[in-house]
């Protein structure tokens, strides 16, 4: 086994290969929990977790795996380790299950994590695909705080609201009131606003890809698809 | 190789699978019984503070989730009334009630006195819309506390409404049906304990 090229793992999973915003998928945890940056947090570092311990288990078992019932195999492994870390979370970190309890049940229809162990785990080496989890999820957690903060700024007018309690009192200096008496745009908290934001996020995101492609050009020809 | 062609095999892929679906198992097994415990003391100790909060402090001075009675309702339903007492004088009750609000049910726990005035109000659960309807949330504004200290006897039934219907708790810019919603539940539950009052209250 060739010794996995970590820094283009993390650079696939934090921004190339950014499963929300090129792979375009997790969709709909996506618009569900992005409603203020601290839930897009939380909902991130989750998901992390999970692809993670998912990933190397599933990579651990891939020979032994037939391709005939493979997808079966993924779901019943994500399913398990999903309820596991739910279980032990509300048992013995019960304050942040509080908090986190939603999402995690969310996971379980997370279709990056099927998606990854399908295309990634199921290719690769352990070392390989913890980072691959590690890389893909760090980049999940990107996207969907950057997209809760946006509408939490502009629906609420806060940032970060209530960040101390997932990530206890040590960090309530993250949550600030940008615009105090703030009446708020209640749109950008309904599904309507993620939409927005995830469309602008895009665009934003290839106009950048396509400038980086144009100044080193030659080299790049992958990213032609992104020029507009 | 030979598990190549093992692979193959359609006995092989149903063992895996098999095989799969046993360790899965075990494993939730095993950590349910783990962890059941912990979740079930957790659970206590949230529905002890929130009947803590529906209640006044020094009000009651037994153990509330030791003192429990299932009441039937005229519909067939089962409602768990925790009774609350002070030297041995039952003194107060808590208890759920429900209504439909905009966007399904809200669940409020109510702590009343033992002659029905309510005590104090929480909302547990509800799926309203966020910036509109959740200002019925204790965390989000003090409206909830609009009910504490009224009855069925200071108050009268027509009354029991927002005041868009001639009641007398406010409405929310927006949002109507979310505090009409829970002003019902909130009756509801009084005309539940008002109905209940002796099978409660009796020894």
């Amino acid at each position: 086994m060739n010794r996995p090229d970590i820094r283009k793992l993390f650079r696939d999973g934090l921004w190339d290969q950014n499963v929300v915003t090129t792979q375009l998928l997790a969709l709909c945890p996506t618009m569900a929990v992005t409603t203020s940056g601290t839930n897009g947090l939380g909902m991130g570092l989750a998901t992390t977790a999970v692809l993670t311990v998912t990933n190397i288990l599933l990579s651990a078992i891939r020979h032994l795996v037939p391709d005939q019932v493979r997808i079966p195999i993924f779901i019943v492994v994500i399913a398990t380790v999903v309820t596991l870390v739910d279980m032990s979370l509300n048992a013995w970190l019960h304050e942040l299950h509080k908090v986190l309890g939603l999402f995690i049940a969310l996971i379980v229809v997370n279709c990056a994590i099927l998606g990854r162990a399908e295309a990634f785990a199921s290719k690769n080496g352990v070392v390989a695909s913890a980072f691959d989890g590690l890389a893909m999820g760090l980049g999940f957690t990107l996207s969907l705080t950057v997209m809760g903060l946006m509408r939490e700024l502009i629906g609420s007018g806060t940032l970060f609201a209530q960040a101390s309690l997932l990530l206890g009192p040590a960090f309530s200096f993250l949550e600030i009131t940008v615009i105090p008496q703030y009446g708020g745009v209640l749109m950008m908290i309904l599904p309507p606003g993620g939409f927005l934001v995830l469309g602008f996020l895009l665009v934003a995101k290839r106009k950048l890809d396509a400038r980086l492609a144009r100044r080193n050009a030659p080299s790049q020809t992958e990213n032609a698809c992104c020029t507009v | 190789m030979q598990l190549a062609l093992l692979r193959e095999r359609i006995p092989y892929q149903a063992g895996t699978l098999a095989a799969c679906l046993l360790i899965t198992s075990a494993a939730l097994v095993f950590s349910n019984q783990l962890t059941a415990p912990a979740i079930e003391r957790a659970a206590r100790a949230d529905l002890q503070s929130s009947l803590t909060q529906v209640l006044p402090e020094g009000m009651v001075d037994n153990d509330m989730l030791r003192d429990a009675r299932q009441i039937l309702t005229e519909n067939g339903a089962s409602v768990t009334v925790y009774r609350g007492s002070k030297a041995g004088q039952y003194a107060a009750a808590v208890f759920e009630s429900s209504a439909i609000g905009y966007a399904g049910e809200i669940r409020v726990l109510i702590g009343v006195d033992a002659g029905g005035t309510v005590m104090g109000v929480r909302v547990l659960k509800h799926a309203e819309t966020p910036g509109l309807g959740d200002k019925i949330e204790i965390a989000k504004a003090g409206w909830i506390r609009g009910f504490e200290h009224k009855s069925l006897q200071n108050l009268a039934p027509e009354r029991w409404a927002v005041k868009k219907d001639g009641g007398i708790f406010d409405q929310f810019a927006g949002a109507t049906i979310t505090p009409h919603a829970v002003v019902k539940a909130v009756k509801l539950g009084l005309d539940f304990y008002a109905a209940h009052a002796n099978e409660i209250a009796g020894e």
